[in-house]
């Protein structure tokens, strides 16, 4: 899933500044399983943006809502005349989420109260991770199911750097060597022969290197 | 001969290489790289110059390397994957070739989260070994890495950069057991010498070099053994804490602590130790990086009995 932490309440006081009303969005997919942006969260969100008007002594009006997802135009058509009640709208959607809304409401400031951080898993309740960099070209059955894109500092293919040890990454004693986990798993699994093959460089054209990307299928195109 | 370096004569004609390292200032004082090479000049044969070395900006590997090649001292340009794709680093390499340069050090490079630019985008576009393997077609092959012949028009002269082509190698990171299959890997991808990490841990290091020589690796490598003079038991305190990837023991620690002169005893650590690493199969050299202290460099050398260089 997408995984976004919800930005700090002054930042977002700091955006909301000059706006009457203002609709708070959430999003029921992604944001709301890493619980950023689903329900629960537009509603904590909404109480603490009225307290703190109460209390600066500023008018803002907050409509709170939700959508199943923001990155469908079908789930974001049916609000159009709430939309328009408002002054703006406070998108707790990924940035997907947030451009889309701002462009099928072209008149309307759409803001992020999210920072959308990375594509990851659920490791333990509180805690996510990164798990896939997206470079449109997966090297997955390469390197025993662990990505190096995303799970080594350096995005490198043929590693360990000489900074790993004892398991952890030369960053920080927090973050795990991608490379010692990929050593681990290719023993594990007794392919270790495929590591002395050196990985040629990569094309990065499938990446956000090559430009913004998409996907068109013919086969399903409407 | 592939490049035609004093560094590859000397390793080719079976000669003990000594080379040390010659760290550029974080400055445009051009004077410092010239003091530095009067400093090692003929007490070994060829300097490293590092490439924004721990992430802290410094005046350019390129820059520098010219500047003591113009001072009379054979430089081995380092490059690390952390600032260039490969668009800029092929320019450098031929900007350097051009400039006179012929030693090259390929290098991952230290994350930016360690150097005076944090907030940095990195590159590694490249990692070290398909930056070895694009430098080793470049010189070989004769052609970029997109497989264009390096020749400015159909018409032009095909001139390629002829580069003595090294690695380094940390036999002191983890997992151990991959250590030696990842030097095999940079002599396969074009490594034609290999500076390792220093060595403080000796039976580590000579437990990797059997693997390396078990693999028949010292034929086809040249393997110069690294090695730091250290100034204060503070020093090699700060590294074993802070610095990944290296291996520290405590008695060497103790070592420096007893000392009635830390220097002395640090200079004294590193020339008993080129003793060692001379008897070492498949050692062919010692690269001394005395990082910030090139004035002892000439000190070690000579109390090692790598003097005169051939």
């Amino acid at each position: 899933m997408i995984v976004g932490e919800r930005k700090p309440l002054s930042e977002i006081q700091e955006m909301l500044k000059g706006y009457k009303k203002v609709m708070v969005l959430g999003c029921r997919t992604c944001v709301a399983v890493c619980m950023a942006g689903g329900d629960k969260e537009v509603e904590l969100l909404g109480s603490l943006l009225r307290i703190a008007a109460t209390k600066d002594g500023s008018r803002l009006e907050v409509v709170e809502d939700a959508v199943e997802r923001q990155c469908d135009r079908e789930y974001i058509e049916p609000i159009r005349e709430k939309v328009a009640a408002c002054d703006a709208v406070l998108s707790m959607a990924c940035g997907c989420g947030v451009q889309f809304m701002a462009e099928l409401y072209a008149d309307k400031p759409v803001l992020p109260a999210i920072n959308t951080n990375f594509i990851g898993v659920t490791e333990s309740t509180g805690v996510w991770t990164e798990r896939c960099g997206q470079c449109g070209n997966c090297v997955l059955h390469l390197t025993g199911g662990i990505c190096p894109i995303a799970r080594c500092s350096k995005s490198l293919l043929n590693g360990p750097c000489g900074g790993s040890q004892n398991g952890k990454c030369e960053i920080s004693p927090d973050v795990d060597c991608g490379w010692q986990l990929i050593y681990n798993r290719m023993k594990q699994l007794g392919q270790l022969e495929k590591l002395a093959e050196v990985i040629p460089a990569k094309d990065w054209t499938t990446s956000r290197d090559g430009g913004p990307r998409k996907i068109v299928r013919e086969d399903v195109k409407i | 001969m592939k490049a035609g370096s004093n560094l590859e004569r000397i390793l080719t004609e079976g000669k003990f290489a000594v080379t040390a390292e010659l760290g550029p200032p974080k400055s445009a004082d051009a004077e410092v790289i010239r003091k530095k090479a009067d400093l090692l000049k003929g007490k070994v044969d060829a300097v490293n110059i590092t490439d924004n070395q721990t992430a802290i900006v410094r005046m350019s590997s390129i820059g520098a390397a010219k500047l003591a090649l113009d001072k009379g001292i054979e430089p081995i340009m380092q490059m690390v994957c952390r600032d260039r794709n490969r668009i800029a680093m092929q320019s450098d390499i031929l900007g350097a070739y051009a400039l006179g340069i012929r030693n090259m050090l390929c290098l991952t490079g230290d994350h930016q989260k360690f150097g005076n630019h944090p907030t940095a985008k990195n590159v590694f576009d490249l990692d070290s070994m398909q930056l070895l393997d694009m430098v080793k077609r470049m010189r070989d092959n004769k052609t970029f890495m997109c497989g264009d012949e390096i020749r400015n028009s159909k018409k032009a002269p095909v001139v390629e950069p002829k580069l003595f082509i090294g690695a380094a190698e940390n036999p002191f990171a983890h997992p151990y057991e991959f250590r030696a299959i990842r030097l095999a890997k940079k002599v396969k991808a074009g490594a034609d010498f290999i500076q390792t990490q220093c060595i403080f841990d000796l039976p580590r290091f000579k437990e990797w070099m059997k693997e390396v020589v078990d693999m028949g690796l010292h034929e086809k490598v040249f393997i110069l053994a690294g090695l730091m003079p250290i100034k204060s038991p503070k020093t090699l305190e700060y590294m074993k804490k802070n610095v990944a990837g290296m291996s520290i023991p405590d008695a060497l620690v103790e070592r420096m602590k007893g000392a009635s002169d830390p220097k002395e005893e640090g200079v004294k650590f590193v020339v008993e130790l080129i003793q060692e690493v001379k008897q070492i199969e498949g050692i062919r050299g010692v690269h001394i990086m005395a990082v910030e202290w090139e004035e002892v460099v000439p000190t070690i050398v000579e109390r090692a009995g790598l003097l005169p260089r051939p």
